[in-house]
């Protein structure tokens, strides 16, 4: 296939995960700050939102205070920011227009329909909605395209390229989320009750809560949540997840040729199916999880110079 | 013009229904105004849905947006099709045999039907496109032949378009809404197919392939962008005949071929179908500002690497200059009188004919020789005096460089309408292929529409909307 379509689709795939993320890592934080213990804890969240997408320094330059109203305008309908939600689905639609002639046509119904749902959307519409509303309404639409692709479009090169971009999207974002997470709520310690309503407030953002109790059968513990959300093959949103397919996925597009990109999602793939959650503690959550960071952004230059600048 | 002169597709001239639209007739008596609203409003949604838009230009950049779709179907007899088809079919010949003709031997120059100088004087003449031999003889794979009616069995030739014509599309989205929304009309009339057109389009796209070029041949459709105002069709033609819509960026020139650049390696291409004009198609050859196209394309071209479609250098045959030369370019060629008319037409290059126009300005349509889309035309009868003062200076400025034509009595068709019901100018764009082996259209075409009451202009980029068109079986 055309690399520029290669591309193309990889990033259509991107976008309408980060689009579905964004909507997760908002969910968190709402719930986290609405049930906050301490009366400075909601302020934090929002500061941790911000924290995770690496965008404080944005929003400082035209909100200022950081607050719930300035960062969920921000991070939803802000037609200025580039990482919003209006923008996610915004870049994904003008991909899947160039792709016209390459994604189904009920994929790229699923992403118009979206795009004209929030084209004309204003902070009033949002307000009278209800954020958690919006929210669920995003997941669903980001649903609905992957049903599209799954269900009606080959799953040939084509295909690969739009999952390999979700899955390295949805591995980069539950990186930030557990750090951010981890960092913030540090201080919890072993106190359950509190450990049961933060964690449990991560999970249900990851739709992970209910996969948790039939895992473990016990108490939510961060390490536990951890362990779940890196190592588990079985949670769609852990890391180990989402590499065991992009390995698979890098599989079938290189078809026998050694490529680079392939052998370094096989060795990270590697690490995660043989590691443990203990050595992780051991060598430090945070260090383990910036290499992870590191990993999929390497992977993804990788990619890009093993299928997109092929001439 | 007195309204009761004007031919209606639906009531003819004298008011009664014409037999082709009993059908119709009786389904518009039937259906309830809240009906008609409730389907129009789903077809808008389903066209905004399927994103069939179009770009308008001249506006903020990249704006979207719908071409109104009317619902009212217009109809032609099996009889009228065979009378165009046969029509269309003779014109495309002879500005075929024009083409390889002006590009080669020149004879109807020194037969003296077309001058010298009107041909390589014209800036659409591509020299370097002398003595190239094109695969098949086809210089016009695709062409879009803009044809009004005037009376009952009178058909007009407005306009060739024979370098990238577009609308094709629409024409058969159209039939698709259509067909969607009110599924019984399907059953209640028997109307000619027509989703066959991308089938048809791609074999004689295959059957011109270069020497040389493999049995299963590479076929791609090349689009400047979706920027481009008509990126829609271009992605829905790649996505119908199933192959790459490609972009300048993605294909480069070596040894003497075209490639394009893939996910493994490059691949060669045997046949693109460019939607670029050909001032954009090479910046080594052609416009060097221009980025969208191929270094290197025309060369590769000129020494068999590549077919295009269009050929390069096609637009000296529809240009507005030309288009009066083409009953005498039927007769020289074919031996044969043409099967449809021309409109009467005014060059301004010539004195007498410059004299009655300037004098008759207000009673005529006056179009610039090469522009396209509706832009830099006037439409006496509907124009200011300012606007006609400004028209005589530019004609008096650059005589050739425009014509002139009576305001022709467009036929209208019954079309919805803020008032109801009521009476638009229609005209036609069927849209003929040629291959190695012969030619083919699909029945009938995209019927535009001038919304605007009076309008005589039915652009799309000019607020015209478009129709199904039926062409019934006997």
């Amino acid at each position: 296939m055309l690399s520029r379509t290669a591309e193309q689709l990889y990033w259509t795939g991107r976008y309408m995960e980060r689009a579905e993320n964004l909507a997760r890592i908002l969910d968190v934080t709402e719930r986290l700050a609405v049930q906050g213990r301490q009366r400075d804890q909601g302020a934090s969240e929002w500061h941790a939102a911000l924290d995770i997408l690496c965008a404080e320094q944005a929003y400082n330059a035209r909100y200022g205070d950081v607050g719930e109203a300035g960062v969920v305008t921000f991070l939803t309908l802000d037609r200025e920011n580039p990482s919003s939600i209006y923008s996610c689905i915004r870049t994904a639609r003008e991909n899947a227009r160039a792709l016209r002639s390459n994604i189904s046509s009920e994929m790229w119904e699923s992403i118009n329909t979206s795009w004209l749902a929030i084209r004309d959307m204003t902070d009033t519409d949002l307000q009278t909605q209800g954020l958690r509303e919006f929210l669920d309404w995003i997941k669903v639409r980001s649903h609905l395209f992957r049903g599209a692709s799954y269900t009606t479009a080959l799953h040939d090169d084509g295909f690969a390229f739009t999952r390999l971009g979700t899955f390295l999207e949805r591995a980069d974002s539950t990186t930030r989320l557990l750090d951010s997470k981890f960092h913030l709520l540090a201080d919890s310690g072993t106190d359950p009750a509190a450990n049961y309503y933060e964690w449990g407030a991560i999970l249900r953002a990851v739709g992970a809560f209910r996969a948790y109790h039939q895992l473990y059968h016990d108490v939510i513990t961060p390490i536990r949540v951890a362990e779940l959300l890196i190592l588990n093959p079985q949670m769609p949103r852990s890391l180990r997840f989402c590499f065991d397919h992009v390995s698979d996925f890098l599989e079938t597009l290189c078809a026998g040729r050694r490529l680079e990109c392939e052998r370094m999602a096989g060795e990270f793939c590697a690490q995660l199916r043989y590691g443990r959650i203990e050595r992780i503690e051991a060598r430090g959550l945070h260090d383990v999880l910036m290499e992870v960071l590191d990993h999929v952004a390497g992977l993804s230059a990788q990619i890009s110079r093993d299928f997109m600048m092929t001439v | 013009m007195a309204a009761d002169s004007i031919f209606d597709e639906m009531y003819g001239l004298d008011g009664t229904i014409r037999s082709p639209y009993d059908g119709i007739a009786e389904w518009l008596a039937a259906t309830g105004p809240a009906t008609f609203a409730t389907k129009r409003e789903q077809a808008d949604l389903l066209f905004q849905r399927i994103g069939i838009t179009f770009t308008v230009y001249g506006n903020s950049a990249g704006t979207e947006r719908l071409i109104p779709f009317d619902i009212i179907p217009r109809i032609l007899t099996k009889p009228e099709w065979r009378i165009l088809e046969r029509g269309l079919f003779q014109r495309v010949r002879a500005l075929q045999m024009f083409l390889a003709d002006i590009y080669h031997g020149q004879e109807i120059i020194r037969a003296g039907i077309v001058p010298a100088a009107h041909v390589l004087r014209n800036t659409l003449y591509r020299p370097e496109m002398k003595d190239v031999d094109v695969p098949g003889g086809v210089y016009v794979h695709i062409a879009g032949i803009d044809v009004v009616r005037v009376r009952e069995g009178e058909f007009h030739v407005l306009e060739d378009n024979l370098r990238t014509p577009s609308g094709v599309s629409y024409m058969l989205e159209n039939r698709a809404v259509m067909m969607r929304l009110f599924p019984h009309l399907f059953t209640d009339n028997r109307v000619a197919p027509i989703d066959h057109y991308p089938s048809l389009l791609l074999r004689q796209l295959r059957s011109v392939v270069p020497p040389g070029a493999p049995d299963n041949p590479t076929v791609a459709v090349m689009t400047p962008g979706p920027y481009n105002s008509a990126y829609f069709e271009h992605a829905f033609l790649a996505e119908e005949m199933g192959v790459e819509l490609v972009e300048g960026q993605d294909l480069f020139v070596r040894d003497d071929a075209l490639w394009m650049r893939t996910t493994e390696g490059p691949r060669r291409i045997d046949v693109l179908y460019r939607r670029l004009d050909d001032d954009c198609i090479d910046p080594l050859a052609f416009n060097p500002d221009c980025q969208l196209g191929v270094p290197g394309l025309l060369s590769v071209y000129r020494n068999g690497g590549v077919t295009l479609a269009n050929a390069i250098g096609t637009g000296i045959a529809d240009d507005k200059s030309t288009y009066p030369y083409v009953p005498d370019i039927i007769r020289f060629y074919l031996g044969e009188e043409p099967i449809l008319n021309n409109v009467q037409t005014f060059r301004c290059g010539r004195p007498d004919d410059r004299a009655y126009v300037l004098d008759h300005i207000a009673d005529l349509v006056v179009k610039e020789t090469q522009g396209s889309g509706g832009y830099g035309m006037l439409i006496g009868p509907k124009s200011t005096k300012e606007e006609q003062d400004r028209f005589r200076r530019l004609i008096s400025d650059d005589p050739d460089g425009y014509i002139a034509q009576p305001t022709l009595a467009l036929s209208t068709c019954p079309t919805f309408v803020e008032e109801g019901i009521a009476p638009r100018h229609v005209d036609l764009r069927p849209f003929v292929l040629t291959g190695r082996d012969g030619m083919a259209v699909v029945p009938g075409g995209l019927t535009r529409v001038a919304l605007g009451r009076g309008s005589l202009v039915v652009n799309s980029s000019q607020g015209g909307g478009t129709k199904d068109t039926w062409v019934l079986e006997d």
